[in-house]
């Protein structure tokens, strides 16, 4: 009781509940909560419930007259015993592996310098957050532009850079360099991301403990080691943990940009199942791939929550 | 000038600076590419070395919102003087305009269905949260969380049955379906987000207010409502933002009568092969009511970003 509300409202008689108009404060909660839940269980569970059901049958969308049998987990094991989805789960690995290292690299950096408060550090960190805020398909797609051979911005940079000649490869063509054709993008576009988190994890870092640790002629070294990434870490790993279930998803971008090609070499998860669920309509093994996919993340997910509590408690 | 430990020096600050902006300017390229290439004629959009120096004309965007079609040999003699200039600017290229384009209608479509989706999953959003907030809801950290781990979902993986649902109930393609669609997503993010906001919001305004006579609802939309305005209203422009950006759905669940800009925009095609300065005069137009967005969010963008995960 520190405040002067607090001891009026635990001076105030019972009774003033009694008088308070209207509906008691469970009905106000209850009507408050049921039109979210309701939609959600609508639109997110009942249609993931669906998709399990479906995953045990050979149900095809475009098929409704055949005849809907159970066939068990034939599904899973043909998704499972599949090369083609192996080779898909790679290039999604391969994607989110370089995607996460390349973006924790710029953003802690880019973060880290934008923590020197130079002169207008506030309005060349909107600038540079601009890209992550816009519909990545629209901009896949311009992208795609980008990487012309020749007549391309990117590739007329790159012969800049480098000397080689800018119709002599094609980012989005060659085997070789589409699959870091969209890491390339997508790095553009979500470091920011990273950028952001890191810069409020150094922001939450009181100045008191680098005094400290200057008193104690602790080198600046020691005081990047030992202070600031320890710090920054839980900021880190929770920036992690939201791109990586983002690029676990992936689809809108990649899709424009390369639409999985070439061949299938930037075929991720979701543009494998968009193209088993919608276009060649197999929609019961899709839904085992989508409810493959879901326990996946869910699960890779939820580990990696617990390792970031235990860093958070250190 | 006070003397600091903490405080880096002017030579640091310097160096720092130099890279971001740096930085900042190699990022922004690709963005200010769209918008140039948008005022370039065809021939210029894709010549070779890529120009920096043009001269500006509107004929992507007269490209944009027009369809066309070749002129006829006869039609090529006829006077240009009396036509409307976005004629004669086609005219030039050869080309005659036959009709409008469906741009503005996916740009509506994007207006209705973003608009009408932010204001449901704000409404109900608010409510939800406040509940959240205030009151001792069942299960209210299991209810938490799970509404948070809707958004865990491949959209492509719930796309499933939501297409079998909309069908059996005739939502396919329709603006209702989709606001529906977008609402449902929205709302994880809206309550949570709102939820975070009201909890700042010290608990002891609504009880004096109690105290005086309000009723909870009046409580609530006389006290905690204009109080968490600013919350509510960053909160608004995210979930416009989302609805806006968002193609996984669209592309999958519309084809005509409800299909938003991106969908749309990358299947922009000329006479003759893709019409680059058409396409990026469609994208700037999409895209830069995003960007002045993003500036009056600054203060949020990190808590919005993070589904108020992390706040300052």
């Amino acid at each position: 009781m520190d405040n002067v509300a607090d001891k009026v409202a635990s001076a105030t008689p019972p009774s003033i509940a009694h008088r308070v108009k209207g509906l008691s404060d469970r009905a106000i909660a209850w009507i408050f909560v049921a039109p979210t839940i309701f939609i959600l269980l609508a639109i997110n569970i009942f249609p993931l419930i669906w998709t399990v059901y479906l995953s045990f049958t050979n149900y095809a969308v475009n098929r409704p007259n055949r005849e809907v049998k159970f066939i068990g987990l034939r599904n899973y094991e043909r998704i499972l015993g599949d090369a083609d989805t192996w080779a898909t789960m790679q290039a999604t690995a391969h994607f989110l592996i370089w995607t996460i290292v390349l973006q924790v690299l710029i953003g802690f950096t880019l973060a880290y310098l934008i923590n020197k408060k130079f002169k207008g550090n506030d309005l060349w960190t909107t600038i540079i957050v601009f890209p992550m805020m816009l519909s990545p398909a629209v901009v896949g797609n311009f992208w795609t532009f980008l990487y012309q051979p020749q007549i391309g911005l990117f590739n007329y940079v790159i012969s800049f850079v480098t000397g080689a000649d800018p119709s002599s490869f094609s980012m989005i063509g060659d085997i070789a360099l589409a699959p870091w054709a969209i890491v390339i993008v997508d790095t553009w576009m979500w470091t920011p991301f990273v950028m952001l988190i890191c810069l409020a994890g150094l922001r939450s870092i009181p100045d008191s403990i680098y005094e400290a640790a200057e008193c104690d002629r602790a080198s600046k070294w020691r005081q990047f080691w030992t202070i600031t990434i320890p710090m920054v870490l839980p900021f880190l790993m929770l920036a992690v943990l939201f791109r990586g279930i983002e690029n676990f998803k992936m689809f809108d971008l990649v899709v424009q940009l390369t639409g999985g090609g070439p061949g299938n070499l930037t075929t991720l998860t979701s543009i494998d199942l968009k193209r088993e669920a919608f276009e060649k309509w197999r929609t019961g093994f899709a839904s085992a791939y989508a409810v493959i996919l879901f326990v996946t993340v869910f699960g890779l997910a939820s580990i990696y929550v617990k390792a970031l509590n235990r860093v958070k408690q250190r | 000038m006070s003397f600091s430990v903490t405080e880096p020096s002017h030579g640091q600050k310097w160096f720092a600076g130099i890279l971001v902006v740096g930085y900042a300017l190699i990022t922004l390229l690709p963005l200010l590419w769209i918008v140039a290439t948008g005022f370039k004629s065809g021939p210029d959009s894709i010549a070779y070395p890529p120009k920096i120096a043009f001269e500006p004309t509107v004929e992507g965007y007269v490209n944009l919102f027009t369809t066309q079609t070749r002129l006829s040999n006869e039609a090529k003699l006829e006077a240009v003087d009396d036509l409307p200039w976005y004629e004669q600017l086609v005219r030039e290229r050869g080309n005659t305009i036959v009709g409008t384009s469906r741009y503005s209608e996916r740009f509506f479509n994007s207006i209705i269905i973003g608009f009408g989706s932010t204001f449901f999953a704000i409404v109900l959003g608010t409510a939800a949260a406040y509940a959240f907030s205030r009151f001792r809801v069942p299960l209210k950290d299991d209810l938490l969380f799970f509404i948070l781990s809707t958004r865990m979902m491949p959209p492509i993986a719930v796309a499933i049955p939501i297409f079998l649902m909309f069908r059996n109930l005739g939502l396919s393609d329709t603006h209702a379906g989709m606001i529906l669609l977008y609402t449902a997503v929205n709302l994880s993010l809206s309550v949570w987000l709102i939820n975070g906001f009201i909890d700042e919001i010290p608990i002891e305004y609504e009880e004096a207010a109690l105290i005086d006579g309000y009723t909870r609802f009046q409580a609530f939309y006389k006290v905690v409502l204009p109080q968490a305005a600013t919350g509510i209203a960053s909160t608004a422009i995210f979930c416009l933002i989302f609805a806006w950006n968002e193609y996984a759905f669209a592309v999958l669940l519309t084809s005509g009568t409800a299909q938003t800009a991106p969908p749309f925009i990358p299947t922009i095609i000329g006479v003759g092969g893709q019409d680059w300065p058409a396409v990026a005069a469609g994208a700037t137009i999409f895209l830069v009511p995003v960007m002045v967005f993003t500036i009056l969010l600054r203060k949020h963008l990190l808590r919005g970003i993070t589904f108020g995960a992390v706040r300052k």
